[in-house]
């Protein structure tokens, strides 16, 4: 494999301040500003979340009236109205926020961005100037986005409070003002920036590998972006096909949603589903990538089935093009239609067991480490495993008449993502902390981050599998009393959770201020990627002279 | 420039670029400024920080500030490409890259098309009672004169089809060494598709259906409207290749913006034949026909 561009260093001038990281066309830079970026809007998307909570924790209203009143200037009971739509936008936003502008940031662009061609011998994206847009129209969504909040939305009240859905007619003759039309540009921009992201992505994968490295030698994280990117290239437009359509519903006349004149409110969830499912592995696929990493370098063997693995993921790509009713059992669909979803869905069942068990058997009679990333890793897999189940329950129709729309699916989607996805995410985090501000970060701080996280989110969500199995539907700002022990005890697992991001905070900041240097590769043996052959962190342009993969 | 770092490999590392930035405050513009327009248009107002933002201008001075990005952005990248950073494999990654994009607009269309299929194919159903009232569950919608299919559409559907009989001719020359052949082919594909957009125009403006409130004229006119979008944004590609033509931009081995742009050109025309036999042709099968 190739020495180390130690010599690289002497010439490694970087542009001034303002040109480094404004007209930035470095992929090492630019995936350091998507995770800034990923920060930013994840603290916005946390802190509407706490509130969601505070606001749950007991029946009947407590606090968005008041905050209804302070915001927007509502006074007596407009105040409570205006408390009901502002906590849907808070349930809106969280969402929007999370998906678009927190968790495909941090996996698909910032780790993607900064690991990706490294980890494949390149010495930057195929398109680097390209790959600044696609960070750059992501603040101008978050800033149209949160503008949105504060526009007039429904009769009487401000900001989307649609759901991340946005289904006509909510989104259409219910929501008059302005709000939502903001939620649809900044869904556009966002999608236009993971468009071009994952054009950029591919490219890179097909053609810059180093030489050597043949599809069949490249690491997994590359191979779930490949699949990330794919799904994103293919999806996307139809999602934007289908808020332009909304858009010129609402603004234009078009009778796209409207039965009234011919349309069809169905045909929106269609077309949002044909997207949204495979938004789902959009968020999963690059933490399935990290994990893999994470748990073959703490167990000191190469990860078990490699091959299995790659496919996997191409397959639960492919097949998840195929699932996208089974978000619409209640909506009338044939019972034919419906037996097909059902099955479809089923089908995936098989290669995600495929990565879970190569992961269990990749640990299995390894010389296992439990350092931070590898405890996030563990509790990723043993946290999507739970996720997945309830899935298996949702993705029968008959169950499914039960479950629709109530807190059950919400436990079970934050079991995948909030548990999964952001698992990931703290798993990369930690993993490639070293490497990428060459430092060591403290191992008591990041355990101390894990188990409180753990237990916190736990806390927040197991519960809510018994709320929603008891019938409490989603989406409300109140619920009858019997559904309060359940509610407290899910508003305390989130308010665990916050103290949880305090030490993740207090730790990244000792970290930066301790400055303990890290070595090129800290984590031994079983980091065999080539990241680990680079100095950390790594110089400003790598692979000057590609390395050789035999 | 890039050689300072002695690279050792034939990747093209770019230097910094303000026009990425640039264009996404543009674009924020611009998405600003198309909601202040429409509110503007629906004569409501666009509260913001105490002000009333409604205005048609603001968009513009988006659409000014993405234009004159894109004009630098691509001028950059010509002027690299004469520079010879363009390596071969440079090549091959705007090749996929422009695969892609044209990949990613197919989807775009499957939406519309999507939309087609769901009102034309189920007018009927009976579990959608409100549309059935109002199509009198046959497509076209009861009421709904459509355009003859054999008319104006056919001569579009011809002027594409010749244009991309020109547009091959332009690319034959250009791989021949024949400049004025390769001048002569764009200029006629640029002719036909000012056309074709001039037939559509003159279509939109005497059909005989309305763009509102009208399932039938939504799908109609968005997924027709789309295409014709596009038409107009591969004509000024093409167009943008014949000023490079006559400025001798492209040899017989490198011109990638030429094809970049026959490519796009092919792609609009295969959506305009889905478009016709489909939209025009299939869908107004049997149906009372508009005579102007």
């Amino acid at each position: 494999m190739a020495t180390v561009a130690a010599h690289d260093a002497h010439h490694d001038h970087k542009p001034s301040f303002f040109k480094r990281w404004f007209f930035s066309t470095n992929h090492k830079d630019i995936g350091i500003l998507y995770l800034m970026f990923a920060l930013t809007s994840g603290f916005i998307a946390v802190t509407l979340s706490i509130f969601m909570r505070m606001e749950l924790q007991e029946p009947g209203i407590q606090i968005f009236d008041g905050l209804a009143s302070i915001i927007y200037g509502f006074t007596g009971d407009a105040a409570i109205d205006g408390g009901k739509q502002m906590y849907n936008v808070f349930v809106t936003m969280h969402a929007v926020l999370m998906m678009f502008l927190v968790v495909i940031p941090a996996l698909f662009g910032g780790f993607g961005n900064y690991m990706m061609p490294i980890m494949i011998g390149a010495p930057d994206m195929a398109f680097p100037r390209m790959n600044n847009i696609s960070f750059w129209l992501l603040p101008v969504a978050l800033i149209l986005g949160l503008i949105g909040m504060f526009m007039p939305g429904n009769a009487g009240g401000y900001g989307p409070g649609q759901g991340w859905t946005v289904y006509p007619p909510l989104s259409t003759s219910a929501a008059p003002g302005p709000a939502m039309d903001f939620v649809i540009l900044s869904l556009h921009l966002s999608g236009a920036s993971s468009i071009l992201g994952s054009i950029n992505f591919i490219t890179t994968i097909f053609n810059m590998r180093a030489p050597g490295m043949t599809m069949h030698k490249m690491p997994l994280f590359a191979w779930s972006l490949l699949v990330t990117a794919f799904l994103l290239l293919l999806s996307l437009p139809v999602l934007a096909g289908a808020i332009t359509m909304l858009l010129t519903d609402r603004n234009f006349g078009t009778a796209f949603f409207a039965p009234e004149y011919g349309g069809d409110p169905i045909l929106f969830q269609h077309l949002f589903w044909f997207f949204g499912h495979p938004e789902v592995y959009i968020l999963i696929l690059p933490a399935f990538g990290v994990v893999s990493h994470v748990i073959s370098t703490f167990s000191r063997k190469p990860i078990f089935g490699y091959l299995g693995m790659a496919y996997a993921m191409v397959a639960i790509g492919a097949v998840g093009f195929i699932v996208w009713a089974h978000h619409m059992y209640t909506t009338g669909i044939s019972l034919n239609t419906q037996r097909y979803f059902v099955f479809a869905t089923m089908v995936i069942a098989v290669p995600t067991g495929i990565k879970i068990f190569s992961w269990i058997a990749t640990m299995w009679g390894g010389s296992i480490r439990f350092t931070t990333p590898m405890l996030w890793s563990i509790g990723f897999v043993f946290l999507f495993t739970v996720g997945g189940v309830t899935g298996v329950q949702l993705a029968n129709a008959g169950l499914d008449r039960a479950y629709h729309d109530t807190y059950y699916v919400v436990a079970h989607f934050h079991y995948v993502l909030s548990l999964g996805a952001v698992f990931g995410i703290f798993a990369g985090w930690y993993y490639w902390w070293p490497k990428i501000t060459g430092t060591m970060y403290n191992e008591l701080y990041g355990k101390l981050h894990f188990w409180i996280m753990f237990i916190g989110v736990n806390v927040t969500f197991f519960p809510q599998h018994f709320l929603g199995l008891a019938g409490m539907p989603r989406r409300y700002i109140d619920y009858p009393d019997a559904f309060a022990g359940w509610n407290f005890v899910s508003s305390i697992g989130s308010y665990i959770s916050v103290v949880a991001m305090v030490v993740f905070a207090v730790g990244a900041i000792e970290a930066l201020i301790k400055k303990r240097p890290a070595a090129a590769n800290p984590w031994g043996v079983g980091a065999t990627t080539l990241e680990w052959q680079l100095s950390s962190p790594p110089p400003f342009h790598q692979w000057e002279e590609l390395p050789r993969i035999r | 420039m890039a050689d300072a770092h002695a690279k050792k490999h034939d990747y093209h590392i770019i230097d910094p670029s303000p026009w990425p930035v640039l264009s996404a405050i543009g674009a924020l513009v611009m998405a600003l400024g198309a909601i202040a327009w429409m509110r503007y248009a629906m004569g409501s107002p666009l509260p913001f920080l105490g002000l009333d933002l409604a205005n048609p201008w603001l968009f513009f001075i988006g659409l000014v500030l993405v234009l004159y990005c894109m004009f630098g952005w691509w001028s950059d990248t010509i002027k690299e490409s004469h520079e010879g950073f363009h390596t071969r494999v440079v090549s091959l990654h705007l090749r996929y890259g422009m695969i892609m994009f044209i990949a990613s607009e197919v989807m775009f269309f499957v939406a519309w098309f999507w939309a087609f299929f769901d009102a034309s194919l189920f007018a009927g159903e009976a579990v959608q009672v409100t549309r059935s009232d109002y199509t009198g569950g046959q497509w076209p919608p009861q009421g709904i004169e459509v355009v003859d299919p054999l008319h104006l559409p056919l001569y579009n559907t011809v002027i594409l089809l010749l244009s991309g009989t020109t547009v091959t001719w332009a690319h034959h020359s250009l791989i021949h060494g024949d400049r004025k052949g390769l001048i002569w082919g764009l200029a006629l594909t640029v002719a036909l598709g000012i056309l074709f957009s001039c037939v559509q125009f003159y279509e939109y403006a005497v059909a005989p259906f309305a763009f509102k409130n009208s399932i039938y004229g939504a799908t109609f006119f968005m997924a027709t409207g789309f295409h014709g979008f596009h038409v107009l944004v591969g004509t000024i590609f093409l167009l943008i290749c014949l000023f490079r033509a006559m400025r001798g931009h492209f040899t017989p081995e490198k011109h990638f913006g030429f094809e970049a742009a026959a490519w796009y050109w092919h792609f609009v025309d295969v959506v305009w034949l889905f478009l016709f036999f489909c939209i025009y042709v299939w869908a107004s099968w049997g149906a009372p026909i508009a005579h102007h």
